[in-house]
């Protein structure tokens, strides 16, 4: 009974002794996360000095990141920020740092490079991007020559645009049962193509909208055994283009994990269309495709709005064929960078190395979204 | 509630204690009135009885003198269905059965068309059912002609005739060949019923481009885009342009504003430059400057 008091007061003093060192002689890490606060590794080597830039990245402690810039009196410390989150809103704006990694390029006395990948947490998954940084020594200290990318500033004028834009008055509750209700889009599976992967069945599609009118389409599909009992159902989720103008295609890609293609019977395809509000604007350019072999396998290119306003959010996706234009892979990357008018912005979509072999030729397709209403 | 709970089980207990009696029903409903019209009935007998009416969605209790004759009003019983009479007196048990019948002339059509929206030169692709409803939503049971008549816009009339069997009949049309807003209408002994069935142009057919040089670039236009019975393909309708060369390739999906999709692209010599839209190719260019 009287050795409680005892372990409450030794509990109390342990908490008390550790907030007391967590505070006086905090972990570096904890301390960037924290904000504010100085970083024990003395950047004494070029990777140590990006290591501190991407801590500091990380915290978003932008005044520090910025102080710390071998090459800051060529940018004000706003286009380094701009640099790193957007001029205008995109998925990077609220995105924080999850992670960084710096690989050492090349180094002498005075000078090295080094190459930081940065991982971007968005709220459509991480999106990583590459700066190969600059490092000089100024004493006995390095620090970094942050290879600022400004945003191109379009010159104001005004595009004329010719707006086109479908609006949907669907049946009233105080009409007559059999009163005609809006058409659902008629939508068409024009391919389909399971596939065996590591990590499950795949199933590999095009989606056509045939109607004159802009689908909101999805896909599900369901694994059938060969009694033709379900084996599981899986819908597209974002591996598609969900605004279909009329005579669209979009591919899919619905993930079975853990299936095997050996149990599998017939698989059922179900296609959903809905009509939408929906405007035939922005137009994109997808421009320079090009299909870079392995190693690396990728399909690169940009992406150029041609039209006047912005595209906050642009979601790629490539459909990769076969000599036969058999569909044998789909993939795709968001974009997350805001598209101004007639700017290219870059895109990459990784290609597995075991499928980069047989793809022959691709389409890719756009889907955008701009804040403040559906692009 | 309550108490129509407590006079259904009351009318239901009367008849069945009294079921010898029903088999000597005296037969003075008659077997079948037409649904809202009014009628009368003699029930045999003296003195006071209660008169209970039990029928599909309906219950009526009446005080009635045995002897004299007893009036309903037309709109009293309009539900169509079988019904239970039972006159309950100090004297008397008796039951009769009849049947309200629907009116045999409709007095509203309930049509369904689909769809409301398809491609032109469809055959068969435009189907109609008719219901037919009395001025008490009971289904007209009598074999009731049905004209459906299609009225393009150009004022072309495709007309049918269907007879409607059990409150129903249906039909087929094909859709024609100009798109617009068709007119499709339903009649039956005087009362019609219309719907818009919108036609809408089939797969663009012909599909046809130029490029010509515009500043540094490459700038592609189509040709008005029809269908292949010359409708205009609809704006905003996607058209793909696929530039292809050496190295790589570009490639713009273009709504159809005003008729024709045009795109200005980046310019590389010895090009090969395509055009689709959906599941139709339009020519090719090469394009050498």
């Amino acid at each position: 009974m009287t050795k409680g008091p005892i372990l409450a007061a030794f509990l109390f003093l342990a908490t008390a002794a550790l907030i007391v060192s967590g505070t006086v002689w905090p972990v570096p890490s904890a301390a960037a996360y924290a904000g504010g606060v100085s970083f024990s590794s003395s950047p004494s080597s070029p990777e140590a000095a990006a290591n501190n830039l991407g801590v500091q990245i990380r915290a978003r402690a932008w005044d520090k990141a910025y102080e710390s810039l071998a090459n800051k009196a060529q940018f004000s410390e706003q286009e380094f920020i701009h640099d790193l989150t957007g001029n205008y809103p995109s998925l990077r704006t609220d995105a924080t740092l999850d992670k960084f990694e710096v690989f050492p390029l090349r180094a002498d006395r005075n000078e090295a490079e080094v190459r930081m990948k940065l991982y971007w947490s968005t709220v459509v998954g991480i999106s990583a991007s590459t700066r190969d940084v600059r490092m000089v020594k100024d004493g006995d200290r390095w620090e970094a020559e942050w290879p600022i990318e400004k945003e191109p500033s379009v010159p104001p004028q005004v595009i004329p645009v010719n707006y086109l834009r479908w609006d949907v008055i669907y049946r009233g509750p105080g009409d007559d049962w059999g009163a005609q209700d809006v058409e659902a889009p008629h939508v068409r599976i024009i391919d389909m193509h399971p596939v065996e992967r590591a990590d499950g069945v795949v199933i590999l599609g095009e989606l056509l909208n045939e109607d004159v009118v802009p689908a909101y389409v999805s896909v599900t599909a369901t694994l059938l055994s060969k009694s033709q009992s379900p084996i599981a159902t899986e819908g597209s989720f974002d591996k598609i283009s969900h605004l279909l103008l009329p005579k669209q295609v979009t591919p899919f890609f619905i993930l079975f994990p853990d299936a095997s293609l050996a149990e599998v019977g017939s698989v059922r395809m179900t296609p959903f269309s809905t009509l939408v509000a929906a405007s035939a604007d922005p137009v994109i350019e997808v421009d320079g495709e090009k299909l870079n072999p392995a190693p690396n396998a990728s399909l690169t290119g940009q992406l150029i709005n041609q039209s006047g306003r912005v595209v906050n959010v642009a979601h790629v996706l490539g459909t990769f064929y076969d000599k036969s234009g058999q569909v044998v892979w789909v993939a795709d990357q968001y974009v997350d960078r805001a598209l101004l008018p007639q700017s290219p912005v870059p895109f990459n979509i990784h290609i597995p190395e075991d499928l980069a072999k047989t793809v022959s030729s691709q389409r890719t397709v756009v889907a955008s979204y701009s804040v403040g209403g559906t692009a | 509630m309550k108490r129509w709970s407590s006079l259904l089980c009351a009318v239901l207990f009367f008849a069945s204690w009294h079921g010898v009696d029903a088999q000597e029903s005296t037969g003075e409903f008659p077997k079948s009135i037409e649904a809202g019209h009014g009628f009368s009935v003699r029930l045999g007998g003296s003195g006071p009885a209660t008169l209970y009416i039990l029928g599909t969605g309906q219950v009526l209790k009446r005080e009635v003198q045995l002897g004299d004759t007893t009036y309903f009003a037309p709109g009293s019983l309009y539900n169509a269905g079988h019904y239970l009479a039972v006159v309950v007196g100090a004297s008397t048990n008796t039951t009769n059965e009849f049947d309200i019948e629907p009116s045999s002339s409709p007095a509203e059509l309930s049509f369904l068309a689909r769809p409301s929206r398809l491609p032109v030169g469809l055959h068969d692709g435009i189907t109609g059912a008719v219901y037919l409803f009395d001025r008490y939503q009971n289904l007209v049971t009598a074999q009731t002609a049905v004209q459906f008549a299609l009225t393009g816009p150009s004022g072309s009339v495709q007309t049918h005739q269907a007879m409607a069997r059990d409150g129903a009949a249906s039909i087929a049309m094909d859709s024609s060949a100009q798109q617009g807003a068709d007119k499709f209408m339903a009649q039956a002994d005087g009362v019609s019923s219309l719907r818009v069935i919108r036609q809408v142009p089939g797969e663009p057919c012909g599909l046809k481009m130029s490029a010509s040089p515009s500043g540094g670039k490459l700038h592609l236009v189509t040709e008005p885009v029809r269908d292949c019975n010359g409708n205009a393909v609809p704006d905003g309708t996607i058209v793909t342009f696929t530039e292809s060369f050496h190295d790589g390739e570009s490639t713009v999906d273009v709504p159809l504003k005003r008729g024709v999709a045009e795109v200005q692209i980046p310019s590389h010599p010895g090009a090969t430059i395509s055009v689709a839209s959906g599941v139709v190719l339009g020519n090719q260019i090469r394009w050498e400057r």
